[in-house]
């Protein structure tokens, strides 16, 4: 972490409490300003970051452009349908039988499921486009992506209905902290905590926790195995690296986020439908990555909160200008927020292709080559 | 035996692009520590006779061995595991990652930090970090460019980016180094500091196999000698032995080329 | 109907709507063929061709056109529209990137693609809009309930032709011949005094004039219905079809988008229609794992 580096380590406590202090009290501002709708778009923001952290390993870290992500949402968000909800023994005779009173799964299991599933997804892209090029790579992924909602989609027919098809599954049961189910109210004293409260402090744990395993990841023999892939697969391979093997890792590791997000984001919805997991979801988050500085951690971050506040920030800012000055609403938000969308990919790509916050640069181009120092004498096998 | 003070033997090795016979039943012998010269004009099949015993091409036919064991490099990440590293004409550094991270990525082979132990933290991960950080800051300062180890390797100038090529291929803890014209592009100079270099590499235990263009560079440097000429051995032996080959001066000095 | 006469019926199908995806696919195929690059923004260029030519058709035909009359106007005038916005993505999202890595271009293709939809949105809203019916859909019977629609067959007469003044083009034609040199090395064209934007150009307009036809005509038959979203799936499958054909190779592209078209319609007749879209994506994976040359091998140098 570059800049606290700069920083001693007293002044890294303090910075590191005040953050957490912020992070606490900041569902209460945001309800202060907008209610719980705010909160809302700060838990979203968080399931966000989450998916692009998750994102930034493949397509930062290792340099694989997927352009089908969502896919690893859908598997997860589709374990806690069919782990946390009735639709399994509404459906399935056998299963009623096994669970006559329901399934309830704690989600202690199903984030794990919902994890190893999104791994195995993973490795199931990965595996057939080891050998391919960059963009051939990319094609596979977004068909990959559209594979899964068809099948989603597809698969809710009487007889076998594993999904419920475009109806979506309902009734996802909440997480559970201590026997308190988080999509009920809390009182602490006279102060109610809804549901995006609650759901907030867990997902700003995850979301913390994730942070942490991408810089461990970042800083491991993993991790520059992925960014020697990223710079010369050759030259990886040179060195004696499996290049195969760490695709299939960056692929697994970066799909386990996403599973993990889309658990969380059916217990929090308690409803899910495929609508959900479109190409375009994909390439938001590929946007949040490429925007925020591609590789870079808090590049990534900041990526996922702008474009997660930029669809509120038009609702707010756009709409009523509208309104006064032409009276009536021309342009719907939604359509200027792809409109918008679209124009950051482009000129990102041709002005800032590093994104606004990338990784710093250490040193200056050398002009002349500075004289080395003279060689040392250590041995260079041991 | 003769298997015991050899490190690398070749021998037979042909290999054709399509209709264009690039290798023709080329064989060398490299002895254990010691310098190994591959010279002759462009195009004569050099880098294609690297890249077979690299692993990325294959050959139509070759027989290897190196340190007198049977040596089939199918898969270009064997390679290097097996103890033979190398170095790129073009230079191929991971560029926008620092110096020192580059030689760390040359440690890969030769450590084993899992993802779980990574993910966890594991005192034990956490250790072999840090040896390889520190190993990695001393090959930095072996070839002398330690001063610059957290820049970003495609700020360096051209002869630093040439030497951090070379100190991240030692970082595998090589048996034989083998250099694709690492003194291209470098004034006299930057040679001289080259050629020590690889003097002292070489007396440090390993075997070096280098393609070079220089002719008075390889002729310092060099216990044996290779000279191809369109894929075929034109000379073999000693320095002094190949620079008065009458086949030799012909193809540098005049006569078909 | 006996198995045979649908195996035969969905070969016809297959064929039709194969060759409105070889037309498509000829745009990605020579888009590649030149600048190597994944041109995503074809399939909204399809789109808009079909869009314009469904709001025009709808205009001639209110002001008393003849409908054969308006279609083709409509025609012509979608492929200007079509070519024009073909020339500003490959303007903006692609010339500045020329040098670049090879994903930039592709992440600016899809951007681009998400503006020319947002922009379609804007000018003819979300919904599904009908095009109105100008062509026969008069059923031909061929035997034994094998049939073809006499619009089928005017799609199909039409492809061709329009193929055919292609292949004219770029085998009999200085500019063809410009086209396929600049394709193969841009460098040594451009020193024989050839410009490369301009054949770069021309390259963009015919795949779009091409995208125009195949939009109009796919929208005549398949559901009648155009909205902004109606390029993805089919631009993708085109793009699928050309790989499969062999990228960068001309006939190659007709080749694939036959074979596709078949492939899907014999995999939703007998497998399962729901999952059509599912059999181009595994074509894809097929092809780039065994033959990723395509069928017919590519003509493009590799870059490693």
């Amino acid at each position: 972490m570059s800049f606290l580096n700069k920083l001693n380590p007293r002044q890294s406590v303090i910075g590191i409490l005040i953050c957490i202090a912020l992070m606490a009290v900041l569902p209460f501002v945001a309800h202060a300003l907008g209610g719980t709708t705010w909160v809302r778009i700060i838990d979203m923001a968080l399931l966000y970051i989450m998916l692009a952290l998750g994102l930034n390993i493949v397509v930062g870290f290792a340099g694989l452009l997927d352009l089908g992500y969502i896919a690893f949402y859908a598997v997860g968000a589709y374990a806690a349908g069919m782990l946390a909800s009735g639709h399994l023994t509404d459906n399935f005779a056998m299963i009623q039988q096994a669970f006559p009173d329901g399934m309830h799964f704690s989600y202690w299991l199903i984030i794990p499921v919902g994890a190893l599933l999104a791994a195995i997804a993973g490795i199931m892209l990965g595996t057939p486009i080891l050998k391919l090029r960059g963009d051939y790579l990319a094609l596979v992924t977004l068909g990959f992506g559209e594979i899964i909602r068809i099948f989603m989609n597809n698969l809710g027919k009487d007889g076998f209905n594993l999904t419920n098809g475009p109806r979506g599954i309902n009734g996802i049961e909440s997480v559970s902290l201590a026997g308190h189910p988080l999509n009920r109210p809390l009182m602490i004293g006279d102060i109610q905590l809804n549901k995006e409260f609650l759901y907030y402090y867990l997902f700003l744990i995850l979301v913390i926790l994730s942070v942490i395993v991408c810089y461990r990841l970042q800083d491991s023999r993993l991790g520059r195995a992925w960014m020697a892939l990223r710079e010369d697969d050759i030259a990886a391979k040179a060195m004696g690296i499996n290049v195969r093997n760490v695709k299939l890792a960056a692929f697994a590791l970066g799909a386990t986020f996403g599973g993990v997000a889309g658990t969380m984001f059916g217990a929090f919805q308690g409803f899910i439908s495929p609508e959900s997991f479109s190409f375009m979801e994909s390439i938001v988050i590929l946007t949040m990555v490429v925007l925020g500085g591609m590789g870079h951690i808090p590049g990534v971050i900041l990526g996922a909160i702008l474009l997660t506040l930029l669809p509120e920030f038009l609702r707010f800012t756009v709409e009523p200008l509208q309104q006064m000055v032409f009276g009536q609403l021309l342009i719907d938000t939604s359509i200027l927020r792809q409109l918008i969308l679209g124009l950051c990919m482009v000129l990102i790509m041709i002005f800032r292709p590093r994104g606004l916050w990338p990784r710093s640069e250490g040193g200056k181009k050398k002009v002349d080559d500075d004289s080395s120092q003279p060689a040392a004498t250590a041995t260079p096998s041991n | 035996m003769s298997n015991e003070t050899t490190m690398l033997s070749v021998k037979g090795v042909s290999k054709s692009f399509g209709g264009l016979k690039a290798l023709s039943d080329v064989g060398i012998e490299v002895k254990k520590n010691t310098v190994y010269g591959l010279i002759g004009p462009n195009g004569a099949g050099k880098t294609t006779f690297f890249n077979v015993i690299t692993g990325l091409y294959e050959p139509d036919s070759g027989e290897f061995l190196l340190e007198g064991k049977p040596y089939k490099p199918t898969a270009v990440h064997e390679v290097a595991r097996a103890g033979i590293a190398r170095t790129f004409q073009n230079i191929r550094l991971f560029g926008q990652m620092t110096a020192v991270e580059n030689v760390m990525v040359g440690r890969h082979i030769r450590t084993k930090g899992g993802v779980l132990g990574s993910i966890l933290g594991l005192k034990s991960v956490r250790e072999e970090e840090k040896a390889i950080r520190e190993r990695s800051m001393e090959l930095l300062d072996y070839v002398g460019i330690s001063r610059y180890h957290d820049y970003i390797a495609r700020n360096l100038s051209y002869g630093h980016q040439r030497r951090l090529e070379i100190a991240r291929a030692l970082a595998t803890e090589p048996k034989l180094l083998a250099l694709d014209e690492p003194a291209a592009g470098m004034n006299a100079t930057e040679k001289v500091e080259l050629t020590k270099l690889l003097r002292k590499i070489g007396e440090d235990g390993v075997t070096i196999l280098i393609i070079e263009h220089d002719v008075k560079l390889v002729m310092g440097l060099c216990d044996e000698l290779t000279v191809l000429d369109y894929g075929k051995i034109l000379a073999q032996g000693l320095p002094e032995e190949v620079r008065r080959n009458p086949k030799v001066i012909e193809a540098y000095l005049g006569g078909s080329h | 109907m006996s198995a045979l006469d649908l195996l035969f019926q969905q070969l016809i199908n297959g064929l039709i709507k194969g060759s409105l995806y070889a037309m498509i696919a000829l745009g990605y195929t020579m888009v590649y063929g030149i600048l190597g690059i994944i041109n995503f923004a074809h399939g909204e260029v399809f789109m808009i061709g079909a869009m314009v030519a469904m709001t025009m058709t709808t205009y001639l035909l209110t002001v008393g056109v003849s409908p054969v009359l308006a279609l083709v106007c409509a025609i012509l005038v979608a492929m200007m529209a079509s070519m024009a916005v073909s020339l500003m993505v490959e303007r903006f999202a692609y010339r500045p990137l020329r040098h670049a890595p090879r994903l930039a271009p592709l992440i600016t293709a899809i951007g681009m693609s998400f503006i020319l939809q947002a922009l379609a949105m804007l000018v003819w809203g979300r919904e599904h809009l009908t095009f109105p019916e100008v062509l026969p859909s008069t059923r031909i019977n061929l035997f034994n309930n094998v049939g073809i629609t006499q619009r089928e067959i005017i799609i199909v007469i039409v492809s061709f032709v329009m193929m055919g003044g292609l292949f004219f083009l770029v085998n009999r034609t200085k500019l063809g011949r410009a086209m396929r040199a600049t394709s193969e090395n841009v460098n040594v064209t451009a020193l024989m005094g050839v410009n490369p934007n301009r054949v770069i150009a021309a390259t963009f307009m015919i795949g779009a004039a091409l995208a125009a036809v195949a939009g109009t005509l796919f929208a005549t038959n398949y559901g009648s219905k155009v909205h902004f979203y109606m390029g993805f799936i089919p631009g993708m499958k085109a793009f699928i079809a050309a790989v499969l054909g062999g990228i960068g190779n001309i006939p190659g592209a007709l080749v694939g988008g036959l074979v596709l078209g078949l492939v899907e319609s014999l995999g939703a007749g007998y497998i399962s229609a729901e999952y059509e879209d599912v059999f181009a994506f595994v074509v894809l994976v097929v092809v780039l794992i065994f033959r990723p040359s395509g069928l017919l091998g590519q003509r493009v140098a590799d870059r490693a």
